[in-house]
């Protein structure tokens, strides 16, 4: 029988879970708009990829959110049937693609941050989490691989490239703090042994974005201020436009199949 | 310099043990880069576990004009094969 | 077809006793089934009619992202954006494998692709037709890359060795392309009343520039008689399009779909249906850049392009930079 506690906690873990799904879904169509639009042919193939990778990520992710409600909500109820203040992803990822270069900014700072809360999971509480999180920190690893490497190479190669990623990076870097700051949703999440509370993860991210931006002669810009409130549903003008566009067929045509 | 970047073979080897095979070929600034798009080009349905890629100006090949002396010898050595040999069914499997 | 009218540079196909010594013997290989090899002995004329019909095919596969582009973003559900993507996706490797079947012939990827944005090289007329609603993405796999299909299968034997490997790969992954679209038409048929109408709409749409993608009727046509006895192309184009028909109707009848056409018909002589003609005057206005969407598909990859050289260059500046500190280092 349910406890109150059990359903404290399930209540949380379904918004948690909510972060985790909507983040990788909304990168992942981020991502997507990249297809048959790339620098060259490798890339648009190695990006669809990621996008792939993603969207299958959210799905796993979104499944079991849909699960702890309990309110018969699958996938893609919840990724086609909510508007933006009920979305739990992180600033960060809803920001346009802008130039190439941004993109892969966004993905590195991401991945980054990625690699190790999937890494933690591993050892969650919960079996599912653990499960998914086996899965996607194998692509993650992949995906931190590819643009961090591209990072370096971008911001070491042209002083065109060079100054792109800069730009890249000042704009992005604004929306990183999020990633990191903790609330009540991480703290319950955390007191069940699902979850680390994102602060904790902050120290190693850093260690990983220092060297790889030393190595692409990028410059972390001089700020502490940090964007935040993805999470909790306050979002920047981008969601309402990207999910106008994704939800179009579900709200137009309700109750369809496709 | 030039701008265009090189093309790279690639070889790619399966599940099950079999030499690395010749798959296709791809372009990249380098042998690092080729690495990563031949496994985002070439192994999308889990075509392979080993890369190896080579740049394609690297590669030499035998003359097409000396087929016929490279390769026709080897038609009449049929010695070299197996069942060239009749071993009586008593003798068991060899 | 993906490569519709290519030229030979041939005004008639030559019999044996007009060829050189080197031609009868590069023609005799032909017939006896051996495969031509970028390292191989060739007339001129056909690496040159290689070097266009192949990059024509490798252009199409490109600029064909772009109409089922239009709908990732909007596919109804993940799982359906999953599978669209990977088939865009899939679409990019076969222009990928396909130019570099082009560049053992002694032409570069960046130059074929500058010929195609400066308008000197051609893609299927099909792709400058637009993806109205997601039924569209249905019919394109279940049209165009059936037509597609019906023409990439026979080109796996074809002679030249590049070429044949890149179809055969090409040939491996495609067989989800058709059936991802059917799967797609088949939930749109027997959906709402407004996912029938989109469905029927589709095809209304589809159904004569699928028709034309097999090009106009070939039989007097000089350069596909050098083009079939250099076995570069397999099929005339009316018997692949015939072949299309045959096997579609049935397809079309199964989901309760009316094919456009009043004069379809069984002809049991002919064992095959008779169909109309399509409108060959639109071909040849949208081949001529009149099509629909021609000067959208172009602005979209030319501005790839010039947006993304700076990434091009830069990759391969480091590259260098690299390789120099390497060699200095020695
Ligand atoms: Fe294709
Ligand atoms: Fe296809």
């Amino acid at each position: 029988m349910a406890t109150a506690v059990d359903n404290i906690v399930s209540d949380k873990l379904f918004e948690w879970l909510l972060r985790r799904g909507d983040s990788a879904l909304i990168l992942g169509h981020r991502v997507s708009e990249w297809c048959g639009h790339s620098p060259v042919l490798e890339e648009d193939i190695a990006l669809a990829n990621v996008a792939l990778d993603l969207i299958g990520q959210a799905r796993l992710w979104l499944t079991y959110a849909g699960e702890i409600e309990g309110k018969g909500r699958g996938e893609n109820e919840l990724a086609f049937l909510r508007d933006a203040w009920d979305f739990h992803n992180f600033l960060l990822v809803e920001q346009p693609n802008g130039d190439f270069g941004k993109t892969l900014m966004r993905q590195f700072l991401y991945d980054a941050y990625q690699v190790l809360l999937l890494e933690a999971l591993e050892n969650s509480s919960d079996q599912r989490v653990a499960e998914i999180a086996a899965k996607a920190g194998k692509e993650a690893a992949y995906h931190l691989d590819r643009s961090a490497d591209l990072v370096i190479r971008l911001g070491d190669g042209t002083s065109e490239s060079h100054r792109r990623m800069q730009t890249a990076l000042e704009t992005l870097w604004i929306y990183t703090g999020e990633l990191f700051s903790g609330d009540e949703v991480d703290e319950v999440v955390s007191d069940a042994g699902i979850a680390p509370m994102p602060e904790t993860l902050q120290s190693s991210w850093r260690q990983i974005v220092d060297e790889v931006l030393t190595r692409a002669t990028l410059e972390v810009p001089d700020t502490t201020f940090s964007h935040t409130g993805g999470v909790t549903g306050r979002h920047s003008e981008h969601l309402g436009h990207l999910l106008a566009e994704m939800q179009f067929l579900q709200r137009a045509y309700p109750g369809a199949t496709w | 310099m030039k701008k265009e970047w090189p093309l790279w073979e690639v070889f790619i080897r399966g599940q099950h043990g079999l030499n690395h095979r010749h798959v296709g070929s791809l372009h990249a600034p380098d042998a690092e880069m080729a690495i990563k798009n031949a496994r985002d080009v070439y192994t999308r349905r889990k075509e392979g576990i080993s890369i190896w890629v080579i740049p394609s100006a690297q590669i030499t090949a035998s003359d097409p004009g000396a087929k016929d002396a490279l390769f026709e010898p080897s038609v009449d050595k049929i010695y070299r094969h197996p069942s060239f040999y009749d071993i009586p069914d008593e003798v068991g499997k060899m | 077809m993906y490569a519709q009218m290519v030229k030979t540079d041939a005004n008639k196909v030559r019999d044996l006793s007009e060829m050189t010594e080197e031609e009868r013997a590069f023609q005799a290989r032909i017939d006896r089934g051996e495969k031509i090899e970028p390292t191989d002995w060739m007339p001129e004329g056909y690496r040159k009619t290689l070097i266009r019909q192949i990059g024509q095919h490798a252009h199409s596969e490109i600029v064909g992202q772009l109409p089922e582009g239009n709908w990732i973003t909007r596919a109804p559900t993940l799982e359906r954006k999953a599978i669209l993507l990977a088939k865009v996706q899939d679409e990019a490797g076969h222009g990928l494998y396909l130019y570099c079947a082009a560049e053992t012939l002694g032409v570069s990827r960046d130059e074929l692709i500058e010929l195609l944005h400066a308008g000197k090289m051609k893609y299927s007329s099909i792709f400058n037709y637009p993806t109205l609603t997601w039924a569209d993405i249905g019919a394109v796999g279940w049209l165009v890359d059936g037509a597609a299909i019906m023409n990439q299968v026979p080109l796996q034997r074809t002679s030249f060795g590049p070429y044949s490997r890149a179809m055969i790969r090409i040939c491996k992954e495609e067989s989800f392309h058709q059936r991802q679209g059917y799967d797609i038409m088949m939930k749109m048929a027997n959906g709402t009343a407004e996912q029938r109408r989109m469905a029927q709409d589709a095809l209304d749409r589809l159904w004569y520039p699928s028709l034309m993608m097999f090009g106009p009727s070939d039989k007097d046509s000089v350069h596909s008689a050098q083009s079939m006895a250099w076995k570069i192309k397999i099929n005339t184009n009316d018997e692949l399009r015939q072949k299309f028909v045959d096997q579609t109707v049935s397809q079309a009848e199964y989901l309760g779909l009316t094919i456009p056409d009043e004069n379809l018909s069984w002809n049991d002589e002919k064992g095959g249906y008779d169909f109309s003609e399509p409108d060959w005057s639109e071909f040849f206005e949208v081949l001529s850049g009149n099509g629909p969407c021609n000067r959208e598909r172009m602005e979209a990859r030319v501005k790839a392009w010039e947006e993304g050289s700076w990434v091009r260059d830069a990759l391969m500046a480091h590259a260098n930079k690299k390789e120099a500190a390497k060699t200095a280092a020695e």
